[in-house]
């Protein structure tokens, strides 16, 4: 599914959105990075709570597309800069992990087969 | 002195570079504590891999390897330094640092085993995954330590397709 249509349909908040649509294929929530880096598949939406710009790293490393920042957690300035060098998106809402998980898993989208 | 060794199920030494073939050697130095900076050089090798054309699975483990062993010489040592050799068939990672060492690393290695501090913790990092996320995704993985004096790790990965 295309980032925008998920931005959209979920009504997030905008941080940083690139130029360049992008297409999610996964999904995974965690706040532990190596849990993370270890078993998120590449072109998953990210949902954490973690605001420090590592997460962008982390995104960039693992070829994750997007980040939700859930439970209204703000991103740090230096993380929206990073996300500007970097062509990730960064984005938000009001509710919890759980509750935007949900909502994402009813679009349609698919955590990591185990 | 402790070590550890890894290394997948036939796997076989690739050829290291001579001065003849072409290689490029990249390294960056890495500031213990410095979580503003910490990636810079798993980033770089990462885009040097991707101007290169290498296969994205195969440059995703390797950002992943490297990022994991460059964050621990952030977490948990002083200084230390990530240096990289690729050549056509595989990419050689070092990461060297001066720190307190690894006691036991049989036990670092054991998924959730982990001594972060709750600083490092609030970030996100120190769930004890990086050592066990290293070893899944190289192909050989070498760690020598000692106490008090400093770790090297180095890990080597293929560019064959699996
Ligand atoms: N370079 C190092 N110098 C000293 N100790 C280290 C080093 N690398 C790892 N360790 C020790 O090994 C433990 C396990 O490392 P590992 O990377 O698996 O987990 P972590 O760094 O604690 O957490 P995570 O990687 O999940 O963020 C660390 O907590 C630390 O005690
Ligand atoms: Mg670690």
């Amino acid at each position: 599914m295309r980032i925008k249509e998920i931005i959209e349909k979920l009504n997030l908040t905008v941080y940083f959105s690139p130029e360049e649509d992008a297409e999610i294929t996964g999904g995974y929530a965690c706040d532990l990075l190596s849990d993370v880096m270890g078993h998120a598949d590449a072109g998953s939406i990210w949902v954490t709570i973690q605001t420090h710009q590592n997460i962008v790293a982390v995104a960039v490393l693992a070829n994750l597309p997007a980040i939700v920042l859930s439970r209204g957690v703000k991103p740090q300035d230096l993380t929206i800069d990073k996300c500007r060098d970097e062509s990730v998106y960064l984005l938000g809402t009001e509710e919890t992990t759980f509750e935007m998980t949900g909502r994402l898993y009813d679009l349609g989208i698919r955590g990591t087969k185990r | 002195m402790t070590n550890y060794h890894y290394s997948k199920e036939n796997y076989r030494e690739p050829p290291i570079a001579d001065a003849d073939e072409d290689h490029i050697s990249l390294s960056f130095p890495i500031e213990g504590g410095d979580f503003t900076h910490a990636g810079y050089g798993s980033s770089e090798i990462k885009r040097t891999l991707k101007k290169l054309a290498a296969d994205p699975k195969i440059v995703r483990r390797i950002a992943i390897a490297a990022y994991e062993a460059e964050i621990n010489v952030v977490a948990h040592a002083y200084k230390g330094r990530i240096s990289a050799v690729i050549s056509s068939d595989a990419i050689r990672v070092f990461i060297e640092d001066q720190g307190p060492g690894i006691p036991d690393i049989e036990q670092a290695m054991q998924p959730g085993f982990s001594t972060a501090s709750p600083k490092v913790r609030e970030m996100g990092f120190g769930a004890g995954l990086g050592l066990p996320n290293i070893r899944d995704n190289v192909d050989f993985l070498h760690i020598e330590s000692e106490v008090s004096i400093g770790t090297i790790l180095q890990f080597c990965i293929l560019f064959r397709n699996e």
